[in-house]
Order: structure tokens, then C-alpha cells, then sequence
């Protein structure tokens, strides 16, 4: 069985990079390397297996899931898997580069590995309370990560994501809580079966309350989302990269989605409260990014903005929109942690990342200008890269759920993403070479190689909708989400 | 009833804590105190008005007992509220260090 590697391998080799990292040179490097190259193949390799077998549950400690702990592959944790492991091995590669400037190596390889090891687990995870714990590694090691350059800026940030991120975290567990006490089970799957026979509640509701929330927090979604404009710019750019690409999908969207369709199920109001404040995101995010001059802060107010589509994608509730919605979100982790990547790059070669002391960098360093190119007209939805295709699918979903209102705000916010890109693409590429920035040199060859992979994923992305590939993909993931209750057949169908 | 009222009004303390106070460690207790009040509800909801543990031995009959399930939950949970706890003070030490002060409003270098 490969499913609890997900979680071992990972935990494992944090376990020994801490162990013997500070001793071998150079081992922590291609240690972590390893670790996230072989969980990148796995998650690719669970795709086969979904095909072969279907849904198939691992019973933690051989106990009957009822009352044991379980583990789920379906084809929606597969999709997140093989997201999640695919940028995490890129921004490994980056890593090895990038993290020079920083001592300790191997603390952060440490606390990278545990942080993917909390996020591969609450994607795999069929229990409520192991998905608690798995987020809190998670959240923990990303509060650690932030305050890694341990400066006034990351220690001030840290300490209000972790505020904030705590309080989360309470309301998470109070809701697990409530859920226990009214159904007395703490299988998904079960829950979703007696929640199902017991019919509607008033308890469900304020349970859901709870979970908007907790998991709208870790998803900063914008009533929410005081921490995340601080926080990921202060981490080191990998970690940004990671914490804005998949980190709040993985805690935030994801989970909210499994829990909102499969176990509690969605009702026409949490329907309309998640489109409503994934619209909210979207204007809010794009508003405030405009007038940003930091690039790192700017491009963190635009993650609040696109995960504000996907969010709004997946609450429609047709099949349209949650496969547009988890098609924005695969391509905004590919193009996000690009984006991330290469401002990590524009602060390795110059040491700043105020917009407005940069300028003519595409001559000096192509490969960063280049991509981040690609990147921002694939965000800002310019026809033949991935961004286009989702936001049209997700554009198309709303008007044909007759959603008019929210489809003609949508376009308008992604004119506004066009228009703060370009900002960018004006003050840092293109324009006069500033005196003080003469002797710039490119980046080293290994986060040269990892910009030009995601950028490769950011044109190509599109070709995920030929039928062939998306029926496989996207499709079977949109199915487990449309599912709905019958998840708790699927599961229990499969136990062997 | 009573009991579970107290139990809000502690995590409404904890909430208030964490609004109000500007001094970072009193700050970190509210984190606390909203902690403790979340895994006193989830004890409670395994409590049984005069029940006992759940432990078989011979010839004996448990007619009422405890839930024993939410205390393995929460022990869990302490132990990850300690590790959060232990690194949120961490970071209020090195940021007394750089700033010299534990007032929230003095720290404040992000903004926009």
C-alpha cells in the first residue's frame, strides 16, 4: 500500500536531515531532494492506481474504520496530491540554490519536510480528528518557517499568523467537538452516513458556521485574511512559494470542500455564503494589490484575489464550476509559486523588492524575466496559457448557473489582475536599468531550472482540458465532490 | 446547563483576551484560555453524570460510564496547544529582543 507513505516518507526524512544534516555536508540538500522527488513519482503513480482499482482506504493499525483511524485515496486526493508534490519538488530544487543566503540549511529542509508531511495528511486523511492533528503540523511548522530569517519584519508576522492561526485551529477542533457529540463517530465517512439519516439540524449549521471560520482563516478568505499579507512575504521565497501555492488549498480550500460536500453536505445557504465570500476575496484582494509597491506584498494580496475564484468556482456546487474551480486551483499553484520564485530570485540578485527601485531586469537576467513574463499574462487570463481556460470555465459556470452578477464582477476583477501585472512587468522588467543595479548577475543554474519547469507547466497547462486527459483528472475529481453523501458508500464499498 | 455556560463565558474571556489586551504575552495566555475552554467542552461531552471509567474486570457490570474517547482526543490536543505555546514564546522573546518592548502597538513595521 502506498498511502501512508505519503505521510511516512516525508516525516521520515525530516527525522533524519535533523538528525544528520548539521554533520554531512551537502546532505541535507540531496536528501530532501530525494524525499520530494520520490513523493512527486508517487503521487503520480496513485493516478494509476485510481484507474486500476478505484477508490481504495487504508485502515490505519488494521482497525475497521468505524473505529479506526483511515486513510482515503480517491481521485480528488490524488488530484491534490500530485499538486502539492509537484511544487513542492520544484521549490526543493529552488531551495538548494536560494537557501545559501540563509544559515542552517537544514533546519529549514527540516521544517519544509514536516510541513509537507502535515499537508499530504490532511489530504489523505478519512478521519476528522487526524485531520486536525495534520493541520496543526502543518500550521506549526509554517509559523516556524515565517520567522526563519528571525528579523523584526518575520517575527512581528509570525506572531500574528500564529494569533490568528491558533484561534483557527480552536474553532476547528470546537466544531470536531459539536460533530462528535451529535453523531458519536469520527470517521468521514460515517458521519457523513448518520448525518445523512438523522436529516437536517440546527447543529449542523452552527458546526458549518464553525468551519467557515476555521478553515476560511487557513484559507484566507477575506474576512479573514489579515494575517496572509504579512505573513508570506516575510518567509524566506520558497516558503512563500509554498505557503501561497498550495499551502492554503491544501488547509483551507481542500478541506473545506471535502467537509462541506462530502460529510456535512451542501446546502443551498453554505452554497451562497462561499460564493459570496469568495466574490468579497476576489474584489477586496484585487483592489488592495493595486496599490502595492513591494512585490512580494503584492503578489500576496493577489493570492487573496484568485482564491477567491476557486473558492467562488467550487461553491456554485454544479459540475462546471467545481471543475473550473479546481482547474484555477491547480494552475494558480503553478503559477503563483512561479511568480513567488522569481521575486525570490529579483531579491537574490539585487537585495531589494521595492517595485520602484528596479527596473530593466529582462536584460540582465532573462530566464527570471522571461518566466515571471509567462506567469503574470497566465494569472491575468491572456488567451493561450493556463489561466485563460480556468477563468473561462469559471466565467462560463456562472452564467450558467444564471449567476449574472457574480460572472460580470469576475471579468471586471480579471481586467484589474491584468492591470496590477503589468505594473509589475513595467517597473521591474522593462524601463531604464537603474545605475545601482549595473552589475547584476542570473541566479544559479538550480533555480534557474525550477523557474523554467513551472513556466513550461504555466504555458502547457491548457492542454489539461483535452477530453483524454481531463476525463481522467479533473473530471474524477469533480465526481467525488458532486458525490456528495454517497462518499460514505464509495468509502465503505471499498474496504476489503 | 450551568456548566456548559461556563465553559463560554471562559472562551469568551479567552476571545476578549486576545482583542483587547496589547501586551504580547497576557496576548499568548487568551490563546491559552481559549485552548482549555475548547477541551473542556470536548471532556464534557464525553461526561456522564456519576460514571465511571470504563475498564472491564470480572464480575462487575458498568451500568453508566465515560465516554473514554474525547480525553484520548484531548490529551492530543494539549500536547499540540504546549508545542504552538512553546513556540509562540519564542518568538515573543526574540521580539523583545528586536524591538525592546512587549506592546503590540509599538511593533508594527508591517502595514498596507
Amino acid at each position: 500500500m502506498i498511502l501512508p507513505l505519503f505521510v511516512a516518507i516525508p516525516l521520515g526524512s525530516a527525522f533524519i536531515v535533523s538528525l544528520l544534516g548539521k554533520k554531512l555536508r551537502g546532505f541535507a540538500d540531496s536528501f530532501s531532494n530525494l524525499a520530494s522527488f520520490s513523493l512527486f513519482s508517487l503521487s503520480l503513480f496513485s493516478l494509476l492506481l485510481i484507474r486500476k482499482f478505484g477508490t481504495i482506504v487504508y485502515k490505519v493499525g488494521g482497525w475497521i474504520p468505524p473505529i479506526g483511524i483511515c486513510m482515503v485515496l480517491d481521485s480528488l486526493t490524488s488530484f491534490m496530491l500530485v499538486t502539492i508534490n509537484l511544487v513542492a519538488f520544484l521549490v526543493t530544487i529552488y531551495s538548494m540554490g536560494y537557501m545559501e543566503r540563509y544559515t542552517a540549511k537544514w533546519k529549514f529542509y527540516t521544517l519544509f519536510l514536516l510541513m509537507l508531511a502535515g499537508m499530504n495528511g490532511v489530504i489523505v486523511t478519512g478521519d476528522m480528528f487526524n485531520l486536525f492533528v495534520f493541520l496543526e503540523i502543518a500550521a506549526i511548522s509554517s509559523y516556524a518557517l515565517v520567522a526563519f530569517g528571525v528579523e523584526q519584519e518575520e517575527l512581528e508576522a509570525s506572531f500574528k499568523y500564529m494569533v490568528m492561526g491558533s484561534l483557527a485551529s480552536s474553532f476547528i477542533l470546537l466544531g470536531i467537538a459539536l460533530l462528535y457529540s451529535y453523531t458519536s463517530s469520527l470517521n468521514m465517512a460515517d458521519i457523513s452516513h448518520l448525518l445523512a439519516q438523522k436529516g437536517d439540524s440546527k447543529i449542523v449549521f452552527f458546526v458549518s458556521v464553525l468551519f467557515i471560520m476555521g478553515f476560511g482563516l487557513k484559507a484566507a478568505l477575506v474576512p479573514f485574511h489579515a494575517w496572509l499579507p504579512d505573513a508570506h512575504p516575510s518567509a524566506p521565497a520558497p516558503i512563500s512559494a509554498m505557503l501561497s501555492g498550495v499551502l492554503i488549498k491544501a488547509l483551507g480550500v481542500y478541506a473545506l470542500a471535502r467537509i462541506f460536500f462530502n460529510v456535512l453536505g451542501m446546502s443551498s445557504i453554505s452554497s451562497s455564503i462561499l460564493m459570496v465570500l469568495g466574490t468579497i476575496s476576489m474584489v477586496l484582494g484585487g483592489l488592495l494589490a493595486l496599490g502595492q509597491e513591494d512585490i512580494k506584498r503584492l503578489f500576496a494580496y493577489s493570492s487573496i484575489s484568485q482564491i477567491g475564484y476557486v473558492v467562488f468556482g467550487i461553491g456554485m456546487g454544479t459540475t462546471l464550476g467545481i471543475l473550473a474551480g479546481l482547474f484555477h486551483l491547480f494552475n494558480h499553484a503553478t503559477f503563483k509559486s512561479l511568480l513567488f520564485l522569481n521575486s525570490g530570485s529579483i531579491e537574490y540578485a539585487t537585495g531589494t523588492r521595492d517595485l520602484r527601485k528596479m527596473g530593466g531586469l529582462s536584460s540582465r537576467m532573462p530566464v527570471t524575466g522571461y518566466s515571471s513574463l509567462v506567469a503574470s499574462m497566465s494569472i491575468s487570463g491572456i488567451p493561450p496559457l493556463s489561466g485563460f481556460w480556468s477563468k473561462l470555465l469559471i466565467i462560463l459556470a456562472a452564467i450558467e448557473a444564471k449567476h449574472f452578477i457574480f460572472a460580470s464582477i469576475a471579468v471586471l476583477i480579471s481586467i484589474l489582475t491584468l492591470a496590477y501585472y503589468l505594473k509589475v512587468q513595467r517597473s521591474a522588467f522593462f524601463g531604464e536599468l537603474p545605475d545601482a543595479l549595473r552589475g547584476i548577475k542570473e541566479v544559479p543554474l538550480a533555480m534557474k531550472l525550477s523557474m523554467l519547469a513551472l513556466s513550461i507547466i504555466c504555458i502547457f497547462g491548457g492542454l489539461l482540458l483535452i477530453p483524454g486527459i481531463q476525463k481522467n483528472f479533473l473530471n474524477l475529481a469533480t465526481e467525488i465532490l458532486m458525490n456528495g453523501n454517497s462518499y460514505a458508500q464509495i468509502v465503505f464499498g471499498s474496504i476489503k | 446547563m450551568m456548566i456548559y455556560l461556563m465553559c463560554l463565558v471562559l472562551f469568551s474571556t479567552g476571545v476578549y483576551c486576545i482583542l483587547v489586551k496589547k501586551n504580547l504575552i497576557k496576548i499568548i495566555i487568551g490563546i491559552g484560555i481559549i485552548e482549555y475552554a475548547v477541551n473542556l467542552f470536548f471532556i464534557l461531552v464525553g461526561y456522564r453524570l456519576r460514571g465511571r471509567a470504563p475498564i472491564l474486570a470480572k464480575e462487575q457490570v458498568i451500568q453508566n460510564m465515560v465516554d473514554p474517547l474525547p480525553q484520548a482526543l484531548v490529551l492530543t490536543a494539549i500536547v499540540i496547544g504546549l508545542a504552538a505555546t512553546a513556540l509562540i514564546v519564542a518568538i515573543a522573546i526574540r521580539l523583545y529582543e528586536k524591538y525592546g518592548t512587549f506592546d503590540i502597538t509599538k511593533i508594527r513595521r508591517l502595514k498596507g
